[in-house]
């Protein structure tokens, strides 16, 4: 049987500020399965300002060169500067594939990357095969109920792979040679231009990177209720918060703690689901959880037809419980 | 000033979706369909802008089979004042999608799209980022507010944008794309008067050859499948159980 040729890949790598982003791991991770599987190589591409320690944290996956292109007018992720360095770097290195984790960041910048390529693009991808001399993507859609298995024609693909269907690859011994790329801010767009960022709470982790997410839905009153109860329990837990749409939209919490269709995708290992009813819309971010529990007054929520454990109880009284005697273990 | 709104057909978000037997597509018997509900706030934020600037101009468009046209209606129910469909019975992805609507803005130069931020039956959140860069125009993406230039700025857009490490505002030249996440605004019910009105309003029709435009789509969907659901578990009576089972059971704790 014929096979594909070998892959020339280019992951994207995503920072916060200088500061690696974990989940970019899972892109790395398939990008060194389908060079095993083909043959072939991958670079990393880090853009940014100061992005040194980003290089560093990706030195030791085996990527053939670690592409750094530091300046100071790629300070924030601008999507129409971002996409030019990343287009032109694509050509340059003759990528046959270009691929990052999905978030905000990559969902703003890869199709228009993929676009100046005119190439074809997939999001949210959970398997690549190899099939015949080409390859075979799975992705989810309609809010996570349906994969779809899809084929990319063109001779650049680009994708964005979910976090949780790609588990973080094993260091690989020799460091990955640094490779400067050059930035002629004169030729950049700017028609775009960042403002501000509101600034985020510190202190926890994000609900995308974290081993337990304990996450609250409209039975949490106000802003005082959630942080004592449902930040009080991710603290005792050493875990992220995370919220239903519905306390977003009533500004009890703010929008990057939304999970869901249009928030966040989290795989935790627990995913304590607190007063939420469990609509498609939210279940569609919880899919890939190890453990689900759930805790609501209603015994016919449907968030508990997809819970591991389930306790009917008000979180009024169960959650303060919960803290006392978890605290006390 | 004249704002391009597109708006796709897609199974209504409350309907529960059920697969053809083998695979090829989705079982659209009984299914209610609506305006994808990303691009109905799309709509309905460049007619708050028209209230709040006076003369503005809303072109609605859908790419897609002739049923397209109930949406457009409803498009122009809302308060939109005139429509066009591009008739497409075949599947297409985002840049093709990309390609068409850009030929559409090279026809009717607008000074701003605003568009869903994604289908929510792909999910696949590209056209507008594509469109953006076909067009070599700016871009701002899962916007919560815009403010649209008046005093100072008028040539430009400010847009609170919502990422994963939180809000972001950046500023964009127009003309530019702009794509709506769901806390932009609460999209309007279409009144009575309103589908009168729209009875009498134009409804256009064109094709992509007619736009100069080759819809051949690069991602091709082989099949669909359910995804694996998951399983209820067991219901614990106590708090002193669920840690228990947390614990011993599962280990996750
Ligand atoms: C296009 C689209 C996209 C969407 N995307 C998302 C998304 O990404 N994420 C998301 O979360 N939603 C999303 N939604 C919204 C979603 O449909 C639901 O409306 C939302 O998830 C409901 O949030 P909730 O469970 O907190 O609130 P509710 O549905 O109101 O449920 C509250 C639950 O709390 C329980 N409860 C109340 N008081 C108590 C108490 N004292 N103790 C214990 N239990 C209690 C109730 O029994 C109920 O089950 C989307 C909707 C649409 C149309
Ligand atoms: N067939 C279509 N007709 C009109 N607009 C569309 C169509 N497909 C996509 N769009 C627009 O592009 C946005 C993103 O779509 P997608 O890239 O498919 O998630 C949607 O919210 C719509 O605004």
């Amino acid at each position: 049987m014929n096979s594909p040729n070998p892959q020339n890949v280019l992951v994207i790598a995503e920072h916060d500020e200088g500061q690696l982003k974990l989940t970019t791991l899972a892109a790395v991770a398939c990008a060194k399965q389908i060079c095993a599987d083909t043959g072939g190589s991958f670079d990393i591409l880090i853009l940014g300002e100061s992005i040194g320690p980003v290089a560093e944290a990706l030195q030791d996956y085996g990527a053939a060169d670690l592409l750094v292109g530091d300046h100071a007018a790629l300070k924030h992720p601008l999507a129409d500067k971002y996409a030019q360095v990343i287009a032109e770097q694509a050509k340059a290195r003759g990528a046959t594939m270009l691929l990052a984790t999905a978030s905000t960041f990559s969902k703003d910048i890869l199709p228009r990357v993929a676009a100046l390529l005119d190439a074809g693009m997939l999001g949210d991808v959970t398997a690549v095969a190899p099939e015949g001399d080409d390859f075979t993507f799975h992705r989810v859609m309609y809010a996570g109920n349906v994969i779809a298995t899809v084929t990319l024609a063109g001779p650049v693909k680009v994708f964005t792979v979910r976090a949780a269907a790609f588990s973080a690859p094993e260091k690989a011994g020799a460091g990955s040679p640094i490779v400067s790329v050059e930035v002629g801010p004169e030729s950049l767009p700017h028609q775009m231009e960042f403002v501000s960022r509101e600034e985020r709470p510190a202190g926890r982790p994000d609900s995308t990177e974290a081993r337990i997410v304990v996450s609250g839905g409209r039975a949490f009153k106000n802003a005082e209720d959630f942080e004592k109860l449902v930040g009080g329990l991710a603290d005792v837990l050493g875990g992220a918060v995370g919220s239903s749409r519905a306390l977003v939209d009533s500004g009890i919490t703010p929008n990057s703690l939304q999970i869901g269709q249009t928030g966040k995708v989290v795989a935790p290992e627990l995913y304590l689901g607190l007063g939420i009813s469990g609509a498609i819309q939210h279940l569609a971010g919880i899919k890939d959880a190890k453990i689900v529990a759930a805790v609501n007054q209603d015994p016919e929520a449907p968030i508990f037809e997809v819970a591991d454990y389930g306790l009917v109880g008000d979180v009024y009284q169960v959650v303060p419980e919960l803290i006392q005697k978890l605290k006390k273990a | 000033m004249k704002i391009l709104v597109p708006l796709k057909r897609v199974p209504d978000p409350d309907t529960k979706i059920r697969l053809k037997a083998d695979g090829s597509g989705i079982d659209a018997d009984g299914v209610k369909f609506s305006i994808n509900p990303f691009d109905a706030i799309a709509l309905e934020e460049a007619l708050q802008q028209r209230d709040q600037i006076g003369a503005v101009e809303i072109l609605v468009v859908s790419i897609g089979p002739a049923d397209c046209q109930e949406q457009l209606r409803a498009g122009m129910a809302m308060g939109a004042d005139r429509a066009l469909l591009v008739r497409h019975d075949a599947e297409l992805d985002s840049l093709a999608i990309a390609k068409i609507l850009e030929a559409i803005y090279r026809r009717e130069q607008p000074d701003l799209v605003l568009m869903g931020k994604q289908a929510i039956d792909d999910d696949s959140n590209q056209a507008g980022q594509m469109l953006a860069a076909l067009l070599g125009i700016g871009q701002a993406t899962f916007i919560s507010k815009l403010g649209l230039g008046g005093g100072e700025n008028p040539s430009k857009a400010t847009c609170c944008r919502e990422t994963d490490a939180g809000l972001e505002t950046i500023e964009v030249t127009l003309p530019a794309i702009l794509t709506a996440d769901l806390r932009l605004n609460e999209p309007r019910y279409v009144t009575a008067l309103g589908i009168m009105k729209a009875k009498k309003k134009p409804l256009e029709e064109t094709t992509a050859g007619e736009l100069g435009v080759d819809p051949a789509p690069r991602t091709r969907v082989l099949k669909l499948a359910a995804a694996p659901g998951r399983k209820a578990g067991v219901r614990v009576k106590t708090v002193d159980e669920l840690i228990q089972k947390l614990r011993d059971e599962a280990r996750v704790i």
